[in-house]
């Protein structure tokens, strides 16, 4: 028999119960006010006394409502027919529900019941599975969407019996595995998976080493994100953290993009509802939809499932990734996740940390992080979750614990800087302050060494060179006058622009800008460089400024130019000659030729 | 305050604070609003038996024996189309001498609007002002905020805008408002001739601060009936959301929370955010859109009432008193309209996004070349000429007195540009080189 209890206490969506008989931590529960059904997480046990976040607003709710324990923990459901939904942050299907404004105490199935899918068995009787393993896949939408063996399936079974290639619905048995104790277990397409706890059917998670190309470029040429790997977008407001996360969303090469957008605004995820069903995927030229899963909580949308949402959204990719896939999960913004945390540390009177954020905010979110990563899966394929979450800070301060706790965990810190964002050089990425750990790995040098060209790395180490330089020939100019410092400042600081405007700032709203391939990402690295490298002559500084302004207005225009169309190498040609007329050879370059 | 037959009461008070007190009492609802020896109370903490209320005009004189009658109901507000054209306090009742209002009684603070039935935001609001409509162009459905110091003229801007958006229902939730504002608005709307499309909810600063509280979710829930029953566009100005910050942090405080950055409650941000994100676009055509105040202490945007507000709106618009030109201008650097990409060079000319930012970046060279100048460095030719343009772009585009339409602005910008830089220096795409240009041919 479940346990019960009754409400005996209320403050905001913080309820006491007190309970007739055990209950568990993290348990999910149901409080019923006049009929409508209230779900609940336990959060705190004292005695008879569970503590309860409610997901929904308490208005209304009275000491001595009937409360039933379900003795499970919050719950996704996995299965076939999650590609292109749109999910609030329980997983609730929001197309399913009814009218204009959300309704308390409705729940709706985040699959589809009655649908048939084609199911094509991938074992046979007597093959020995055990968790994550796959028995069949079905076509959901473009994926190979393999049918596994549940995660929470300890040890090995016998498949007992399988069902031929045919029509099913989820609901539908498909296979009777049977372990060594002789006990059976009847599967069908669907599992549920408790969101706060990591899926591990996989065999191991080396480091990862494959870049993943996301078409900004500043991201792939200067601070590459691997698959599998972690990375933040921390940025005052307005610095352009969304932006940058929905242009990752619509070109990043990945098979599968799961936005979760975490207390944020609805206007934004509005957006995406538009946009994507409209928008080709450059790469397989189906629609952005189709490869896209939805995870919307937004600001006004109770806090408790906000904290939820990007649980759901991890497990999610979890369940995809074992299944072989590169998945990229986007949270916008964790920030949101740790005040919903705050809240109800605060809410609970429990000893607050700095700020106010309850003390273990460090080890939730280095927990979190750690979910992503590259795994070889138990049948050898490889699948990786690559997890980029924005974090608002306070004041813009990045000093402050969700930034500092985010720091610890991921590998890519992409900072926004409010000073690029207010001169509109977007994305505002800071080129020096960001940085990419997976550019000290051997291992992805190595693969950049044969992905791009030899020697990559170096390239890129260069252009970071030359940036700080640049800043640094700036200080001086800032502090000495134009006239203060030698010719070479204004020069050195000039080719940094051009790194600057021509292969950092990227315009979000161009057709073309909006997305750069690896392969054209590496001409203009070649190119750009080629011009850092060669030696000009002025006789004044402010033939520099206007010399170099239309080398990066011819830059910038081939970069709004289809990659080598004929408008573009006419554009090439003009840089030529332009080149032409200011490069000069020294004398021990000449003399070497 | 008539107390009904079947309504429960009280008379036994066990603890009083500064803005609480506790009774004990039976079958109490969460958040449902209560009457203390007359005075407008809500439900905040339920312990068993022991009831916490929050007592809206404050407990100065509240007695242990006092009368406490509990309505059995959250706040509510009755709405109808005859709404239009009236005054209210927070609580709803008329201050305008008119009669009480009849319609449906519904619940304010209401559910949110399911995401996916949403619409996009797609309709301009014009206002003339090419700080806005250039620079950071406003559309229907969008929430954004005024950051402007308490001696900006912001209410004049926000009547401004209010009266030429077109809207069809203009609701004023004033929060902490001189009573010299609130005429000023009552006298501006009524020569206008606007005055049946206008409601008003009204704390002023000889109101107590913590009924203040109520004055959003009254504007928005009858927002909410015009835009959904009505389907109307209705556009809801919100002064001065710091005010109702301020009294957040006064009742969080009372209540003993923890208090998290600038001693506001920690919950800051989705109090404002349940707040702000009532602007939308409904699938029936009707739509929410949110102009609110923010005032800034010392100019600062890092307090805790400005961050957040910035994180939940879709921007904000800045003033400044421009000295070179002796007027008001909205501020091109940090103003920012999330919207605008919506519609501008979509809805409005193609060239427009480009001639926005042009303008923009090179009226920022003109700040570094001032910046110069001041540490005393020589300006160059090129300085000199941006600071030339930065003055008369201030002018004939920036200052709030600006009323044209957004194609005279885009003109406007084009000869500006062509007056002073060259086409390298503009740097904008060809295809509108080509149709726009009207500088020189180099
Ligand atoms: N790459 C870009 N290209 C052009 N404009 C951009 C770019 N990135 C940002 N912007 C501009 O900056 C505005 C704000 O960007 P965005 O909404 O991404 O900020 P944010 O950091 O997510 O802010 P918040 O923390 O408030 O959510 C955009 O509406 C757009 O006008
Ligand atoms: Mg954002």
């Amino acid at each position: 028999m479940s346990t019960k209890g009754k409400v005996v206490g209320i403050v905001a969506n913080l309820v006491t119960i007190e309970v007739d008989g055990p209950v568990a931590q993290n348990e999910i529960c149901y409080i019923d006010l006049k009929g409508v059904k209230l779900m609940a997480e336990v959060i705190k046990i004292t005695g008879k006394l569970a503590f309860v976040q409610v997901f929904e607003s308490t208005r209304g709710l009275y000491v001595g409502c009937e409360t039933e324990f379900t003795g499970r923990m919050l719950e996704v459901t996995l299965g076939p027919g999650m590609l292109s939904k749109n999910y609030d942050g329980l997983q609730n299907d929001l197309n399913k529900m009814e009218g204009v404004f959300l309704k308390r105490g409705e729940y709706t199935y985040p699959l589809e019941k009655e649908k048939k899918w084609h199911f094509v068995p991938l074992v046979k009787e007597g093959d020995t599975v055990t968790g994550g393993d796959w028995l069949g896949s079905v076509k959901e939408g473009w994926i190979d969407h393999k049918i596994m063996v549940p995660f929470n399936y300890e040890g090995t079974g016998k498949i007992e019996s399988i069902v031929s290639e045919g029509d099913y619905t989820v609901e539908d048995t498909i296979a009777v595995v049977c372990d060594s104790d002789g006990n059976e277990r009847k599967l069908t397409m669907t599992m549920k998976w408790p969101v706060k706890v990591e899926v591990r059917s996989f065999r191991n998670k080396p480091r990862p080493f494959k870049i993943m190309e996301t078409g900004i470029r500043t991201i792939d040429t200067l601070n590459p994100i691997t698959e599998g790997g972690t990375g933040f977008i921390p940025g005052p407001f307005g610095c352009g953290k969304t932006v940058l996360q929905h242009s990752l969303a619509k070109y990043a090469e990945a098979d599968l993009i799961i936005v979760v957008a975490c207390g944020e605004r609805a206007n934004e995820v509005v957006e995406i509802f538009k946009e994507f069903p409209e928008l080709d995927d450059p790469r397989t030229g189906r629609k952005l939809i189709e490869r896209t899963i939805i995870i919307c909580n937004t600001s006004n949308m109770p806090v408790a499932a906000r904290e939820a949402s990007v649980y759901t959204g991890m497990t999610i990719a979890e369940y995809y990734r074992t299944m072989g896939l590169k998945v990229l999960l986007l949270a916008d913004s964790t920030s949101r996740w740790a005040q919903a945390l705050r809240e109800m540390s605060n809410r609970m009177e429990e000893l607050p940390g700095p700020d106010a954020f309850p003390m273990d905010l460090s080890a939730i979110v280095s927990n979190f992080y750690s979910r992503a990563g590259f795994v070889y899966l138990n049948n050898g394929q490889t699948g990786s979750i690559t997890f980029i979450g924005t974090v608002s800070p306070a004041g813009g301060n990045l000093k402050e614990p969700v930034t500092e706790s985010t720091k610890k965990a991921a590998r890519c810190f992409y900072a926004l800087s409010q000073n690029r964002a207010d001169s509109k050089r977007y994305p505002a990425v800071d080129p020096i302050d960001s940085y990419s750990k997976y550019l000290e790995y051997p291992e992805v040098t190595e693969y950049l060494d044969k992905t791009a060209e030899s020697g990559w790395v170096d390239k890129v180490l260069q252009l970071k060179d030359i940036l700080l330089r640049g800043k640094e020939a700036l200080d001086q100019i800032n502090i000495l006058g134009d006239d203060g410092v030698p010719l070479e400042y204004h020069i050195t600081y000039n080719k940094s622009e051009i790194i600057d405007f021509v292969i950092l700032q990227q315009d979000a709203f161009d057709a073309v800008d909006a997305s750069t391939p690896l392969k054209r990402q590496q001409y203009m690295v070649n190119k750009v460089l080629d011009i850092c490298n060669d030696n000009f002559e002025f006789d004044n500084f402010e033939e520099i400024g206007t010399y170099f302004k239309k080398i990066i207005n011819i830059l910038k225009q081939m970069n709004y130019k289809e990659f080598r169309c004929d408008e573009f190498n006419e554009l090439e040609k003009q840089l030529d000659s332009l080149l032409a007329e200011r490069v000069v050879e020294l004398e021990s370059q000449a003399a070497a030729l | 305050m008539k107390t009904k037959a079947f309504q429960k009461i009280y008379t036994h008070i066990e603890n009083v604070t500064k803005a609480t007190c506790t009774i004990e009492a039976d079958g109490v609802t969460n958040d449902e609003m209560a009457f203390v020896d007359g005075r407008p109370a809500q439900v905040v903490k339920i312990s068993g038996k022991n009831i916490t209320l929050q007592i809206f005009p404050g407990t100065q004189g509240i007695a242990t024996d006092a009368e406490v009658v509990f309505l059995g109901k959250p706040p509510t507000l009755k709405v109808s189309n005859e709404l239009k054209g009236r005054f209210f306090d927070a609580y709803g009742k008329p201050i305008d001498g008119g009669p009480e209002i009849e319609g449906e009684e519904v619940e304010i603070g209401g559910p949110s609007v399911n995401p996916v039935r949403r619409q996009q935001p797609s309709e301009i609001i014009p206002t003339g002002i090419a700080g806005i409509d250039l620079n950071n162009t406003l559309v229907t459905g969008q929430k954004i905020p005024f950051f402007a110091d308490p001696d900006q003229p912001f209410n004049q801007v926000m009547a401004t805008v209010a009266l030429r958006a077109e809207a069809d229902v203009i609701i004023l939730g004033g929060m902490g408002m001189s009573n010299d504002d609130y005429l000023y608005y009552k006298t501006l709307f009524d020569n206008a001739g606007a005055l049946d499309r206008i409601i008003a909810f009204i704390n002023t600063t000889e109101n107590p601060p913590v009924e203040r509280l109520l004055v959003p979710d009254m504007s928005l829930t009858a927002a909410e009936y015009f835009a959904t029953k009505h389907n109307a566009k209705v556009l809801c100005l919100l002064t001065d959301m710091t005010l109702y910050a301020d009294a957040l942090s006064i009742v969080s405080n009372r209540m003993d929370q923890i208090p998290s950055k600038d001693s506001m409650p920690g919950s800051l941000y989705s109090d404002l955010a349940k707040i702000y994100e009532k602007a939308a676009q409904f699938p029936d055509g009707g739509s929410i859109t949110i102009i609110a105040v923010t005032t800034l202490s010392g100019g600062d945007i890092t307090h805790a009432i400005p961050d957040n507000t910035g994180y939940i709106t879709e921007g904000q618009l800045y003033l400044r008193r421009d000295t070179d030109i002796a007027k008001v201008i909205i501020d091109p650097f940090r103003s920012l309209s999330r919207l605008k990409q919506l519609v501008i060079g979509k809805k409005t000319r193609g060239d427009h996004p480009q001639v926005m930012n042009t303008a923009v970046r090179l009226y920022a060279d003109a700040a570094s070349a001032r910046t110069k100048l001041e540490n005393g460095f020589d300006l160059t030719e090129y300085d000199r000429r941006t600071l030339d343009f930065a003055r008369e772009y201030s002018r004939e585009l920036l200052a709030i007195d600006i009323n044209v339409d957004i194609d005279t602005m885009l003109d406007t910008g084009w000869k500006l540009l062509g007056k002073y830089f060259t086409k390298d220096e503009v740097g904008i795409k060809q295809e509108f080189m080509e149709k726009y240009w009207v500088g020189s041919a180099t």
